[in-house]
């Protein structure tokens, strides 16, 4: 007996699009829902700026504290929600970073825009804080051979110390983000569990961050690992707590995006002028350019609250002062070199 | 069965029909693993960079650089090479070589190599340097059609009529490029509508594809959609290919939701050769190492060895004494 199975077709959708969707058959539905036009996007997109942070951090050139300041001051006149100010990490190990008090005290912070600032541990935190911070965030990994190289301990050990910095700020009332790298691949590892991603996320989540950002860290990833992988965290944390930090070494960001739009991620990490190399792969990119990002989903007609012009002016700021050609192909493309 | 009913009411959400009826979950249960069904299981790819490449790059490559390219390139798994170009050279200097490339290339027997054919003229030529396939290039744009070939639109497709004209009495394919798809860099945006008009005259008129260009890389994933939405509702989509430009990085987004809405036929430019004429400095033709990458990664199969594409890509910029605009390139020699 014919039944006519169909979907949930989301309104969003025209009736050309639901005529495709119905179907007389059972392998017919199967198929026909395979062949749906794009689903469903958010209608908002929140921007986490980390250029200052993640993308300074892996720039050859060290930039002196004033430049910094600027640029941070320059991305929130952007209309960027979000901008990673600066990392609370010991200058041994990260000397593009050494300024970070010097930074938080001399930004200007405007009204409604947050600046968290990363703190691997609670000596971290506590100088974060001291230093006005009124976000934090940590940084997981869903590899442990990449933990021991990148953080010299394992994922649990890890995730140890981070108990100690939620629990002040917990305290103190202070949101805390967390990261988890590797998402879609390791450097050292190779293929990374889905299972491990969602596992190490559900642990952040479960601490008490209010938001997970999924990083590619090597930018290995293509849409169909990004959609496995997506599923499996979904499961454990909900989406509207997911966002992804893609970084576009294999040029593959944007379509990496896209597809975590489609499967009801709302937040986007990206860095001005796509700064931050990869220091897996020497001379090869990074981070994906927030400008890049911003071109595609307001060409999607996704609301950002970026002034797309401001932005591309920040972008030219600091890429003179790095003495660097921008990573962005649509400030390449408006020749803001 | 039970109690089935024979229809279903519209919107039904499929929780609610699992519920009523759990024998149901089987036929809607997702496969397991990522949702590659919304993807085509096999991908075309057209590799454009010996003519839209290096036909839009400033330095000039002597012919025996073009047909060692082309050599390379078949030697990867690419089906479609698209060889050089029957322009006049008066226009496209390039391109002048033409005969001598398509008469000095090892034209292997699985792969197609054609060539550009504006006008009858054109055609001949091609045909007499031993041309089995030809190309035809339209635009949805009128002021671009003026510009680019010194005529409307209703008066290149009665040039290309003759073309394809000839060309089906030779037993010869022809193929149909519509530019400016996704916006004119004169005319700014492009109606779908439009767009839709000249791909069905192309169709009309004897092409087997056409290719829906993004020419000056303007488009995303939303005017891709809307675009293809218009063109899919008047056109079979298995005719359609998407020749996107990577000028604004949106070539692999645009490039994934074309593959969402059907489309299983990729242009693409190996080391992403050629830059954009309408935007100094910029880039032009979307990487085939990168979309084979992405195409790879979904498991979508291309017949395409990503590391012959790799080094002939490394062949051609060593020529040209620049540096390539693949990332998955760059990454890989890093």
């Amino acid at each position: 007996m014919a039944a006519v199975l169909m979907r949930f077709v989301p309104s969003s959708l025209g009736p050309a699009a639901v005529q495709r969707s119905l179907s007389f058959s059972s392998s017919a539905a199967v198929r026909a829902i395979s062949l749906s036009p794009t689903k469903p996007l958010p209608e908002k997109v929140k921007i986490v700026e980390v250029g200052p942070r993640d993308g300074l951090q892996n720039e050859k050139t060290l930039v002196p504290a004033e430049v910094k300041i600027r640029l941070i001051d320059m991305l929130s006149e952007a209309g960027l929600p979000v901008v990673e100010a600066t990392s609370f990490v010991s200058p041994k190990w990260v000397p593009q970073m050494a300024d970070q008090e010097e930074v938080m005290r001399g930004i200007h912070r405007k009204n409604g825009v947050n600046y968290p600032v990363l703190t691997p541990n609670l000596k971290g935190y506590r100088a974060a804080v001291n230093a006005g911070a009124k976000e934090v965030a940590i940084f997981g990994a869903a590899s442990e051979l990449f933990s021991k190289k990148n953080i010299n301990c394992s994922v649990e050990e890890s995730l140890q110390r981070f108990e100690e910095v939620m629990t002040a700020a917990k305290q103190d009332g202070i949101p805390v983000r967390g990261y988890v790298s590797c998402v879609l691949g390791c450097p050292y590892e190779g293929k990374v569990s889905a299972a491990k991603v969602a596992e190490v996320a559900k642990r952040l989540y479960s601490m008490g961050c209010y938001e997970i950002s999924l990083g590619d860290t090597i930018g290995v990833g293509t849409p169909g690992g990004m959609i496995e992988m997506l599923e499996a965290v979904k499961k454990e944390v909900p989406v509207q707590a997911l966002a992804v930090h893609c970084h576009d070494t294999y040029g593959q960001a944007l379509a990496n995006i896209l597809v975590a739009l489609q499967n009801g991620v709302s937040v986007v990490d990206s860095s001005v002028s796509g700064l931050g190399g990869c220091p897996y792969a020497q001379g090869a990119s990074g981070n994906v350019a927030t400008e890049d990002v911003v071109y595609m989903l307001h060409g999607l007609g996704i609301h950002t609250g970026v002034d797309l012009h401001k932005l591309m002016d920040a972008g030219s700021y600091i890429c003179r002062s790095l003495n660097r050609r921008t990573s962005s192909k649509v400030a390449q493309a408006a020749c803001k070199l | 069965m039970g109690n089935v009913p024979t229809t279903v009411k519209q919107y039904l959400d499929c929780g609610t029909l699992v519920g009523d009826f759990p024998w149901s979950s089987w036929l809607l249960e997702e496969k397991k693993g990522p949702d590659v069904r919304s993807f085509p299981d096999f991908v075309k790819i057209v590799e454009v960079g010996p003519r839209d490449g290096l036909q839009n790059e400033k330095e000039m490559v002597p012919t025996e650089v073009k047909i060692q390219l082309i050599d390379m390139l078949s030697q990867t798994g690419l089906s479609v090479i698209e060889a050089t170009s029957f322009v006049s050279s008066k226009w496209v200097a390039q391109m002048a070589d033409h005969t001598e490339v398509l008469k000095g290339i090892n034209k292997l027997p699985h792969v197609r190599y054609p060539v550009l054919t504006p006008n009858l003229q054109g055609f001949q030529t091609a045909v007499e340097a031993g041309a089995t396939d030809v190309a035809v290039f339209g635009s949805a744009s009128e002021t671009f059609s003026k510009r680019n070939i010194n005529c409307s639109i209703e008066e290149s497709m009665q040039r290309f009529e003759r073309v394809i004209s000839a060309a089906k009495q030779a037993g010869i394919p022809v193929r149909g490029y519509v530019s400016c798809a996704l916006g004119c860099p004169f005319e700014g945006a492009v109606q779908p509508t439009q767009v839709t008009k000249v791909v069905k005259r192309l169709l009309e008129l004897g092409c087997y594809e056409v290719s829906l260009g993004d020419t000056t890389g303007v488009g995303t994933a939303g005017s891709m959609a809307a675009m293809l939405h218009a063109v899919t509702a008047e056109v079979p989509v298995h005719t359609l290919a998407v020749h996107c430009h990577d000028t604004y990085g949106q070539a692999l987004a645009n490039i994934l939701t074309a593959l969402q809405m059907g489309v299983s036929v990729v242009d693409s430019s190996v080391a992403g050769l050629g830059g954009c004429p309408y935007a100094k400095g910029a880039s032009g033709n979307v990487s085939t190492e990168d979309v084979v990458y992405m195409l790879q990664g979904m498991g979508i199969e291309t017949g395409v060895d990503l590391s012959k594409v790799i080094e002939a890509g490394e062949f051609i910029c060593r020529a040209l004494n620049r540096p390539t605009n693949s990332k998955v390139a760059r990454a890989t020699k890093a």
